[in-house]
């Protein structure tokens, strides 16, 4: 009952409706479908952020003036003065491995996964070496004041490494040379996220490690 | 042989049929259908739950059930019809028909879509698994600390509440930001926001709330859950952690997901209304703006739950104000109705009744929720059955008679029969008549003090002769319920006449294809250029059978179109995924995960963890390169 006959054989050329770009995969005119989701995704994450930090800070007012309580210390910010810089600046080679790769350079591409990774693995580690000396004064269980650092902390730390694997999942396709200057929703994508988990922390570190000194 | 358009597209979008289908399916037609039967089989659950209830209630001093087993009736009735029922039974209809509307050929994310239907239902499984242990979740569907803290409910019947909950979140998170990409960028071309369909602003409003929302509810579980089982001090008031803060947390997730229940609803009311009062909707511009603006006032009115709890004067000033103002575009709402079935010629086919119905019992439920904002009134009559009839109130007349009317409305499309208009008139007056007899009683039980939860009372209280009554009612609106299964399962399924592509001489696209649709859904994707695009543009009528411009087909490839945001102008070809295991595999490793921190087993944990990665990186791997 159709009233036109297209070409017999599905290789046939590709006719395009007027004015559309073909692509591979999603990315043609516009952002991706992918890039749409992970921003909604990211709005989502983030309201588990501020639900986070806004249970923190209630729960601080209604605490009383003294800050940590029990006498636990000020959180110390001599290891955080170093980690911090390393996480946010991991997001500049993610940065330059992302524009790379739009340009079709894939050895950009790898370095900057790379070198993005070791950073974040190295914040991840140092918050393991500040974890193992805090648990000596206090945990979760001592009281609230640990329950939500460490909750807080963890949170964000498993966001971390949620990032780590999948920069590693990419990388390993980065090698197999599945991105080119067209296919690069992969990365846009987790780069996104990665930004997200930077930003991310500098509120966690005005919440949890700065204010208490004020 | 040359194929033609239709051939072509058959034979590209059409999956094996049979079992490997229905696990592998990303069709969204499939995927919606199965998102209603499922949700309608946990709306029996949730009603046998409550004929039990209102069985023992029925007369004074009954122990046909105990005291524990009837605080696992209520609570899971709560759980089951909020979460497992209203919800996905919406985002069924949603899955079907929103590509439909849009003149789209599925959804931004199918696979996704597959994977948030399997979640669904093995979280639905693993609530219910609680059921063989005989350690259902007891502390109410709004589970209050500290009674539900580990001190004073230590078994697993908690553990199955919070747990489950974060687990369900998953299915609706990933649901609603489908449902918002697939809206912003797969509308058919032309189709800009102020000419989408009112179902599909519905839809938006409500995804875009459960993205804000529910964050609140799982992390609050998660707290809980932490609490109870890593002795972490979130709500141990004696550590310093804070009780009330359950409660704002649940809250702030609890109202804006009465408007999630309730916004879709809302939708299917003003997709019905204009069809059947034979006219355009009145009002568009401020029916799709009303959704919007509930959606958003939605999230500053949660403290009205707790105005018993000795809140500061001042916010509770406030908070009473906006739930007055949340009045107001319901309001609109309901008089755009109004005027447009006065100022049509309205046909009283049973879709239109059960809307009929739903404004009756809406406004008396708006009634009742307005004296509720009222502070003082709320703290004399809360936690009495005045609650109780006033929710069922909302949330039955808001949400269950228009889902009802959606049935009617929607089954010859999906089926391809109509159903038997008779039964269905009977299947109205049945539920309407029961719904208020079972009902409106408990507004008087609750001036009469009446407290809610109780699973017995004593004769001679003058509560006898309204329970009874109540009890009957049950009885009756069961009976109208089954009348509608059985007309779905005699007539929809196969007896009734077939239906046409346009049973009721609709307005929106979905009306402009076969019933039930080709897996395709439109040989050629529509360009729209109103809000009623079947009534002002004759040319699209069988745009789902018809092929006029073939560069509109698509058909070179397994392709959707997508469209700028605003205005819906072509951008690109979308190349959908095909059929795949992945999403249920992916699905089936987190409800592992689920169980392992059900029964605290690392081996289960780690098990059911490397099965959903291994999934998940199967099904998001980058594709090869084409040659
Ligand atoms: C099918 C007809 C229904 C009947 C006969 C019914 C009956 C009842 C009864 C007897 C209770 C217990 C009241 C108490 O002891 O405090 C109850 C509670 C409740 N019902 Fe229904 N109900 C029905 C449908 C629904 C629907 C469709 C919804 C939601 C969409 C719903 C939501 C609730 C909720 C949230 C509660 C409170 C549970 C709690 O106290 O934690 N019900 N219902």
């Amino acid at each position: 009952m159709s009233a036109v006959e297209a070409d017999p054989g599905r290789t046939g050329s590709r006719t395009q409706p007027t004015g559309l770009l073909a692509g591979p995969g999603n990315v043609t005119g516009g952002k991706s479908t992918a890039w749409w989701g992970m921003v909604l995704l990211i709005f989502t994450e983030a309201t588990f952020f501020a639900i986070l930090l806004t249970t923190y800070w209630y729960i601080r007012f209604s605490h009383g003036p003294v800050w940590p309580p029990d006498g636990i210390e000020k959180p110390s910010l001599f290891l955080i003065s170093i980690m911090t810089p390393i996480l946010l600046l991991s997001s500049a080679p993610m940065h330059w491995a992302e524009t790379g790769i739009k340009k079709g350079r894939t050895g950009r591409l790898k370095v900057g996964l790379f070198v993005t990774f070791a950073m974040g693995a190295t914040f991840l580690i140092m918050q393991g070496f500040e974890y193992h000396d805090l648990v000596k004064e206090f945990t979760p269980r001592t009281d609230v004041y640990g329950t939500l650092f460490f909750t807080i902390t963890g949170f964000h730390g498993l966001h971390v490494l949620i990032g780590l694997l999948m920069n590693m999942w990419i990388q390993y396709y980065a090698w197999r040379g599945r991105f080119t200057a067209e296919r690069y929703t992969h990365v846009e994508v987790v780069a996104m996220y990665w930004h997200f988990v930077d930003a991310v922390w500098v509120f966690i570190l005005a919440s949890l490690y700065l204010a208490p000194h004020f | 042989m040359a194929l033609t358009v239709d051939e072509r597209l058959e034979e590209l979008w059409e999956e094996e049929p049979g079992l490997g289908s229905v696990l592998s399916t990303v069709d969204h037609k499939s995927i919606g259908k199965h998102y209603i039967y499922t949700a309608f089989a946990f709306f029996l659950a949730g009603g046998v739950e409550a004929l039990l209830m209102r069985t023992q209630l029925a007369r004074p001093d009954l122990h046909l059930i105990g005291p524990e087993a009837f605080n696992e009736l209520f609570s899971m009735h709560g759980i089951t019809m909020i979460f497992f029922f209203v919800t996905p039974m919406l985002f069924g209809f949603g899955n079907y028909f929103v590509p439909l509307l849009i003149g789209a050929r599925d959804m931004a994310f199918p696979r996704l879509n597959a994977f948030g239907y399997w979640i669904f239902l093995f979280a639905g499984l693993f609530m219910y698994s609680s059921f063989l242990i005989g350690r259902a979740p007891n502390d109410g569907w709004f589970n209050y600390v500290t009674l539900s803290n580990h001190q004073f409910t230590p078994a697993l019947n908690i553990d199955y509440y919070t747990l489950g909950l974060v687990f369900l979140g998953i299915s609706t998170t990933v649901g609603s930001i489908n449902f918002i990409v697939t809206i912003l960028k797969l509308r058919a071309p032309g189709m800009s926001l102020n000419r989408m369909p009112l179902f599909v602003w519905a839809i938006l409003a409500t995804s875009f709330s459960v993205v804000f929302a529910l964050p609140s509810l799982t992390m609050a579980n998660v707290m809980l859950e932490l609490d109870r089982r890593a002795g972490f001090n979130f709500f141990n008031v004696a550590k310093g952690g804070d009780a009330i803060l359950w409660q704002h947390l649940f809250w702030i997730f609890g109202h804006p997901d009465v408007y999630i229940i309730f916004l879709p609803a809302v939708g299917i009311v003003s997709s019905i209304v204009p069809v059947f009062s034979r006219r355009k909707i009145i009002g568009y511009l401020w029916l799709a703006l009303a959704t919007m603006t509930t959606a958003i006032i939605g999230f500053g009115v949660w403290v009205h739950h707790m105005f018993a709890t000795g809140l500061p004067t001042l916010s509770m000033a406030f908070f009473s104000a906006a739930s007055m103002l949340i009045t107001i575009p319901s309001a609109i709402q309901i008089f755009a109705w109004l005027a447009t079935i006065i100022a049509g010629k309205p046909v009283f086919k049973t879709p239109f009744l059960f809307v009929l119905g739903f404004l009756f019992v809406f406004v008396i439920g708006g009634v009742t929720g307005v004296m509720f904002a009222a502070v003082p009134f709320d703290q004399q009559i809360t936690d009495s059955y005045f609650v109780v009839a006033h929710f069922h109130y909302v949330l039955f007349g808001g949400a269950v008679f228009p889902i009802f009317a959606a049935i009617y409305y929607w089954v010859p499309k999906m089926w391809g029969h109509l159903l038997h208009e008779g039964l269905g008139k009977l299947s109205f007056w049945l539920i309407f008549v029961g719904f208020n007899l079972t009902f409106f009683p408990m507004h008087i039980l609750g001036l009469l003090g009446m407290p809610r939860r109780i699973y017995t009372y004593h004769a001679g209280l003058g509560w006898d002769g309204y329970n009874l009554a109540a009890s009957i009612g049950s009885s009756v609106l069961a009976l109208g319920i089954l009348v509608v299964l059985v007309n779905f399962l005699l007539y929809g399924l196969r007896r009734g006449a077939p239906a046409g592509p346009d049973p009721w001489g609709g307005d929106s696209l979905e009306w402009a294809t076969s019933s039930p649709p080709p897996a395709y859904n439109f040989v050629e994707i529509p360009k729209v250029q109103g809000t009623e695009p079947l009534w002002d543009q004759p040319e699209l009528r069988d745009i789902g059978f018809r092929a006029r411009d073939v560069e509109m087909t698509l058909a070179e490839g397994h392709d959707t179109m997508g469209t700028t945001v605003v205005d819906a102008e072509p951008e690109s070809v979308l190349t959908m995924p095909e059929a795949t295991y992945t999403p249920i595999v992916t699905a089936f490793g987190i409800s592992v995960v689920f169980v392992g921190f059900l029964t605290l087993l690392l081996p289960i944990i780690v098990l059911g963890g490397v099965i959903a990665i291994g999934g998940m990186m199967a099904w998001l791997r980058p594709k090869e390169l084409p040659e």
